[in-house]
C-alpha cells in the first residue's frame, strides 16, 4: 500500500459532539473501502497532532466557537484544497449557536455561578471562572463558512453514514456532489 | 347654497377687501408657526388697532409663502415686498414701511428666481387668502369648478377633461388620473367612495401638508368633483396625526362647507350628495400604500394586500374606490376651471402640469416650490434654489424619499418628469428633494433610508421583513469601516430579491436608495472596504474567504 | 342555486396548455394540474396572505413577478413556475427565514415533520449565506396544552387567520412590525391567561413549523393533522 499515490483526507472536530464523526464511522465495511483509497492524515481517530502542509479534502465538523477554532480553521482553508462543512454545526451553527442570544459574559455567569453549587458562596464561585489555559469565546458560535470559503455543504444532525460515504466517494471520484438527497437540516 | 349664492359669497368677498390700501399676508403653515408667525400676526394686529389703521391695513394669516427655512415670512400686497425672519418687534417698523420705503434688514428679493420660476397650479392662490376663511377661499374662487361640474357637466364629461388634461397621479408613481377615474366610474357597485390619501410620510417632504394647511377647500372641492365624476357618495381623507395643523384646518374646512351647502346631501342645490370624513393615521409609512391605507381605514392592521384586485374595483369595504393623492386632487379645480388642454400645454410630453416640491438639505433657499414638469433639476438647485451654501460642492440631489435615488452632477439637465427621473435611478415620488454637498457620504445616506425602510417596513412578506434588516446591517458594517468584499456582493444580491419578491411597493423600491448610490458614487462604498480590510490586514484579524478548491482527483474505488 | 355561466380560459403552465374557470388563481390551477410551486403562508381553507413570497411566478410579457396565490388566470397567459431566477429568489427568501430566527432543526419537537425543513430541502438550501440575526426571544408554555416557541416562527400568519376566520376567537394577532412582528394571544398576554383562547388546537394543526406545538413532545415527536382544515371549510360552504 503505497501512501505516496493516495489522496489525503483529514477530519476535524471544532464545536460539536462528535456525533459527525461517530456517523462517519458508522459506514460499517465500506470503511475499510475508503481506507485503502485514501490517506486519513489528519483526525481525532489517527494519531499525528499537526496538521499537515497540504491535504486533498478536509471534512471539518462542529462550529467556530473559539478564538481557536478560527485559527484552525484558516489553517485548514490555507493548506486544504477542498473543505467540507459536515454536519448541522459545520453548516448553521445549530447546538453550539444557541447561545449566541447571549453575550460569553452571561454564559458563563449562569454556567459557573447561577447552576453551579460548590463553593456556596456565589463570589467565592466567581472566582472559579475558567480565565487561563482555555481559548476566548467568540461571541457567537458560527457557521465555518461565516469564517472561511467551505467548498461543499453537507447538513444533518448528524449526515447519514450514506451521505457521508456518497459525498465521499463522488469527490474521490472527480465529481462534486450534491447530497441533498441524502440529509437536510436537523436530519 | 345655489350657485347664484356662490357668486353673492365671491362678490361679497370681493368687496370685503377692496377697501384696503395694503393687505400684510403673515403665513400659518407649521414651518412658519414654529417660529412663532402666530406672535407676528398678533403684534402687527396690535399696532395697527393702536394706529387706528384698521380699515387701511389688513392683515391676513395666509397660507405658505414658500421661503420656509426663513420664516416667519410676511408678504405685503399680495408679494411686492417680501419678509423673512420677522419677529413681533418688527411690527412697527414693517407697518411704518407700508406705503413707502421696505425695512431693508427684513427684506428678501421677491424678484429672485426662487418665486419668479415657479408656476403656480396647485398653490394658485395659497399665500394670498386666509385658509381658515370661507368667504376669503370663495373669493379666490374655491368651488367654481365644482359649481361649474354640477352645473354645466355630466360626470362623462368631467372625466375626459381630466383625460384631456394629461394629469398623472403625483403620490409618486405617475399614474394617469383620467383612466383611474372612468375605471372607478365604471365598477357596478352603487356605493363608491373618495379616498384622499394625506399619509405624506417621506423624510423631508411637505408638499402636501402645505396644500392641506394652505388651501383645504381646494382638496375638498377636487374630492367633489372627483365624486360627481366616478358616481361616489362619501369620502375619507386619512392624515397622519403628525399634521395636526392641517387635521385643524380640514375639519374645519369640512365644517364651513357642509354648513354652506358645498358639501352634504344637496351640494348647490343639487341632487348631488357627497360627505368627507377625516381618519387619522398613527404614522406609519406603510400605510401610505393603498391598500394598507385602506385597512387602516377599516381599522384594521396597516398591512398591504395583494392586488388585484385594485382598490377601484374593490377597494374601501370591497366597494369601488378613487385614491388620489392631495396634489392630484389639487388640481382638479384648475383643470375644470381653465379646461384639460390648457393644463395639457404645461410640462413635458408625457408630464403634464407642474409639481410641488419640498427643496431642503444643503440648499440656499429652503422651501417649498412649485414648478412647471420639465424644468431642469439645475435650474431648480442652482437657480431657485441659489445653490450650496459655505462655498461647498454640490454631490447629489435625493428624491422621491426612500423610495427614490441620488442623482449626481452629471444628470443635473435632466428634464423634471416621470419618465426622465426613472431613467438615472430615481423616481419623481411625492415630492421630496434633498440637496447634499461634499461633505456627505453616500454609503451612509444609504444606511439612513435602509434605516427608515426596515423600521417602517410592515413585516408582513418576508423579503421586505428580513432583507431590508440585512441590507442595513450591512451597510452600517461598510460605513462602520467593517465591511467586506463579500458583504457588497451579499448588498446587491439584496437589493434584487427585495426590489423583485416584495410584496407592496415598500419592499420594492426600498433598495433604490443603495442601487442609486453603488450606481454613482460605488468607489465611497469601495474606499470604505479597503479601509477596513487594510486596517484587519495590519491586525492580523484575516478572516479572508480563500478562494474555492477543486480535488483534481480521480480514483475509482 | 343560481345558475351562473363561468366563462373557462386557456393558459399555458410550464408550456403544459391548461384550462381553467376565470377568477381561478395560478396556484389553484397549477395544483390541479401537479404542477408544483412552493408556498408557506398559503393553507387551503384561509384566505389569501400573500406574504411569503416563494410562489412568484413569471407571467411572459411581463418583467415583474407575479405571486400565483393572488394572482387570477387571464386568457393566453402564459406562466413559468420552476426557472432558474424563480429558483434563486426562492432559495434567498427561505435563507432569510433560517436566518431571521433562531430555527435549531436538530433539537426542534417538529423535525422530520416541519415544512420550512423540508422546503430547504426540496429548493437544495444546504447552507444559509445571510449572517444569522440571532434574537433574543421568549417561549410561551403557560398554557397547560400547548407551547408557543418564538425562535421557530416564521410569521405566516397561519394560526391567526385559522383563529380568526375558522374557530372565530381572534385570540392569536400580530404585534410589533417589521423583523420586530411577534405572535400574540389577546392583547399580548401570557397563552395561559387567554380568555378567549378555545383550546381547539386548530392553530398548533396548521403552524407549519415548531412554532406551535402540543406540550409533552419531544424532539421530532410533533406530528401535526392538518386534514381536518379542508372538511371544515368544506362543511361550510355546504351550509350556505
Amino acid at each position: 500500500m503505497s501512501t505516496a499515490t493516495k489522496p489525503t483526507v483529514a477530519t476535524v472536530w471544532l464545536d460539536g459532539c462528535s456525533g459527525c464523526h461517530m456517523s462517519f464511522l458508522d459506514m460499517d465495511e465500506r470503511i475499510l473501502i475508503l481506507a485503502n483509497a485514501v490517506d486519513v492524515v489528519y483526525s481525532p481517530v489517527v494519531d499525528p497532532k499537526e496538521f499537515p502542509a497540504s491535504v486533498d479534502i478536509t471534512i471539518i465538523e462542529g462550529a467556530v466557537s473559539s478564538v481557536e477554532d478560527a485559527h484552525k480553521a484558516e489553517l485548514i482553508r490555507a493548506r486544504s484544497k477542498f473543505v467540507i462543512s459536515l454536519g448541522d454545526c459545520a453548516v448553521t451553527g445549530n447546538v453550539p449557536a444557541m447561545r449566541n442570544p447571549y453575550s460569553p459574559k452571561e454564559l458563563f455567569e449562569r454556567a459557573y455561578v447561577e447552576n453551579a453549587t460548590e463553593p456556596a458562596d456565589a463570589n467565592a464561585r466567581r472566582m472559579k471562572l475558567p480565565v487561563v489555559g482555555v481559548p476566548a469565546l467568540r461571541p457567537h458560535a458560527t457557521p465555518v463558512h461565516e469564517v472561511i470559503k467551505v467548498d461543499l455543504f453537507v447538513p444533518g444532525c448528524p449526515p447519514p453514514a450514506d451521505a457521508i460515504w456518497f459525498v465521499l466517494t463522488e469527490l474521490l471520484a472527480g465529481r462534486v456532489p450534491d447530497p441533498s438527497a441524502l440529509t437536510r437540516f436537523g436530519k | 347654497m345655489t350657485p347664484e349664492e356662490l357668486q353673492t359669497l365671491a362678490a361679497r368677498g370681493q368687496e370685503k377687501f377692496a377697501h384696503y390700501k395694503h393687505v400684510l399676508n403673515v403665513c400659518m403653515e407649521s414651518g412658519c408657526v414654529s417660529s412663532r408667525s402666530d406672535t407676528v400676526a398678533d403684534a402687527l394686529d396690535k399696532e395697527i388697532a393702536k394706529r387706528g389703521a384698521k380699515e387701511q391695513i389688513c392683515i391676513k394669516r395666509v397660507g405658505c409663502l414658500c421661503s420656509c427655512a426663513q420664516g416667519p415670512m410676511v408678504s405685503q400686497d399680495d408679494g411686492k415686498v417680501l419678509y423673512k425672519e420677522v419677529k413681533a418687534e418688527d411690527a412697527g417698523a414693517i407697518l411704518d414701511a407700508v406705503g413707502s420705503k421696505p425695512v431693508s434688514r427684513l427684506q428678501m428679493p421677491a424678484d429672485h428666481p426662487f418665486f419668479t420660476k415657479q408656476l403656480r397650479v396647485v398653490r394658485e392662490h395659497a399665500g394670498k387668502f386666509d385658509p381658515e376663511d370661507l368667504e376669503d377661499s370663495i373669493r379666490v374662487g374655491a368651488y367654481h369648478g365644482l359649481m361649474k361640474v354640477l352645473t354645466q357637466m355630466t360626470p362623462a364629461e368631467v372625466i375626459a377633461e381630466i383625460t384631456t388634461s394629461g394629469l398623472r397621479g403625483r403620490g409618486g408613481a405617475g399614474f394617469p388620473t383620467g383612466l383611474k377615474w372612468s375605471t372607478v366610474a365604471k365598477a357596478g357597485n352603487p356605493t363608491k367612495y373618495i379616498v384622499c390619501n394625506g399619509d405624506e410620510g417621506d423624510p423631508g417632504a411637505f408638499m402636501d401638508r402645505s396644500v392641506m394647511e394652505g388651501d383645504p377647500h381646494r382638496v375638498l372641492e377636487g374630492m367633489a368633483i372627483a365624486a360627481y365624476a366616478v358616481g361616489a357618495q362619501k369620502g375619507v381623507i386619512y392624515v397622519r396625526a403628525e399634521y395636526p395643523l392641517a387635521v385643524k384646518r380640514l375639519t374645519r374646512a369640512i365644517n364651513q362647507a357642509t354648513r354652506q351647502e358645498l358639501l352634504g346631501a344637496n351640494i348647490l342645490g343639487t341632487k348631488f350628495g357627497f360627505t368627507v370624513e377625516i381618519r387619522l393615521g398613527a404614522g406609519a409609512f406603510v400605510c401610505g400604500e393603498e391598500t394598507a391605507l385602506l385597512a387602516s381605514i377599516e381599522g384594521r392592521r396597516g398591512l398591504p394586500r395583494p392586488r388585484p384586485p385594485f382598490p377601484a374595483n374593490s377597494g374601501l369595504y370591497n366597494c369601488p374606490t378613487l385614491i388620489n393623492n392631495v396634489e392630484t386632487f389639487a388640481n382638479i379645480a384648475p383643470i375644470i376651471n381653465k379646461g384639460g388642454a390648457w393644463f395639457s400645454k404645461i410640462g413635458t410630453a408625457k408630464s403634464k402640469g407642474t409639481k410641488l416640491f419640498a427643496l431642503t438639505g444643503k440648499i440656499v433657499n429652503t422651501g417649498l416650490i412649485e414648478v412647471p414638469m420639465g424644468i431642469s433639476l439645475r435650474e431648480i438647485i442652482f437657480d431657485m434654489g441659489g445653490g450650496i451654501p459655505d462655498g461647498r460642492k454640490f454631490k447629489a440631489v435625493q428624491t422621491g424619499g426612500p423610495s427614490g435615488g441620488c442623482i449626481p452632477e452629471k444628470h443635473l439637465d435632466i428634464p423634471v418628469d416621470y419618465e426622465s427621473l426613472a431613467s438615472v435611478g430615481s423616481i419623481m415620488g411625492s415630492g421630496g428633494m434633498i440637496v447634499m454637498d461634499d461633505t456627505s457620504n453616500m454609503v451612509d445616506v444609504a444606511r439612513f433610508f435602509m434605516d427608515f425602510c426596515a423600521s417602517e417596513s410592515c413585516g408582513k412578506c418576508v423579503p421586505c421583513r428580513v432583507g431590508t434588516y440585512h441590507m442595513h446591517e450591512i451597510l452600517r458594517r461598510i460605513n462602520d469601516g467593517e465591511g467586506t468584499s463579500a458583504d457588497l456582493m451579499l448588498l446587491r444580491e439584496l437589493c434584487d430579491t427585495v426590489k423583485t419578491t416584495s410584496l407592496c411597493g415598500l419592499g420594492q423600491t426600498a433598495p433604490n436608495p443603495v442601487l442609486s448610490t453603488l450606481r454613482y458614487f460605488e468607489q465611497e462604498y469601495l474606499d470604505l472596504i479597503s479601509r477596513a480590510e487594510a486596517t484587519r490586514a495590519a491586525a492580523g484579524d484575516g478572516h479572508s474567504k480563500k478562494a474555492a478548491g477543486t480535488t483534481g482527483l480521480e480514483v475509482t474505488l | 342555486m343560481s345558475v351562473m355561466t363561468v366563462q373557462s380560459l386557456t393558459l399555458k403552465i410550464d408550456g403544459k396548455d391548461v384550462s381553467c374557470q376565470a377568477g381561478q388563481t395560478i396556484l389553484e390551477v397549477a395544483r390541479e394540474h401537479d404542477i408544483e410551486i412552493p408556498t408557506l403562508c398559503w393553507l387551503d381553507g384561509l384566505t389569501l396572505w400573500g406574504g411569503c413570497r416563494l410562489c412568484v411566478v413569471e407571467v411572459a410579457g411581463s418583467p415583474k413577478l407575479f405571486a400565483a396565490c393572488g394572482t387570477a388566470c387571464a386568457e393566453g397567459m402564459e406562466v413559468t413556475t420552476n426557472s432558474e431566477r424563480l429558483q434563486k429568489y426562492r432559495k434567498t427568501i427561505v435563507e432569510m427565514l433560517f436566518s431571521e430566527r433562531n430555527h435549531v432543526c436538530a433539537v426542534c419537537v417538529s423535525n422530520g415533520h416541519c415544512e420550512l425543513q423540508s422546503m430547504a430541502q426540496k429548493l437544495g438550501v444546504n447552507h444559509v449565506h445571510l449572517p444569522y440575526r440571532y434574537p433574543k426571544l421568549t417561549v410561551d408554555s403557560s398554557n397547560d396544552r400547548f407551547r408557543l416557541d418564538h425562535n421557530r416562527c416564521i410569521l405566516c400568519t397561519r394560526c391567526v387567520r385559522v383563529c380568526g376566520e375558522i374557530e372565530g376567537a381572534h385570540t392569536k394577532d400580530v404585534k410589533g412590525r417589521g423583523i420586530n412582528s411577534q405572535i400574540i394571544n389577546d392583547l399580548d398576554q401570557p397563552w395561559g391567561e387567554s380568555e378567549t383562547c378555545t383550546g381547539c388546537a386548530k392553530c398548533v394543526h396548521v403552524c407549519p413549523t415548531g412554532a406551535l406545538t402540543e406540550r409533552g413532545t419531544a424532539v421530532a415527536e410533533m406530528n401535526k393533522k392538518r386534514q381536518f382544515l379542508p372538511y371544515l371549510t368544506l362543511m361550510r360552504e355546504n351550509d350556505k
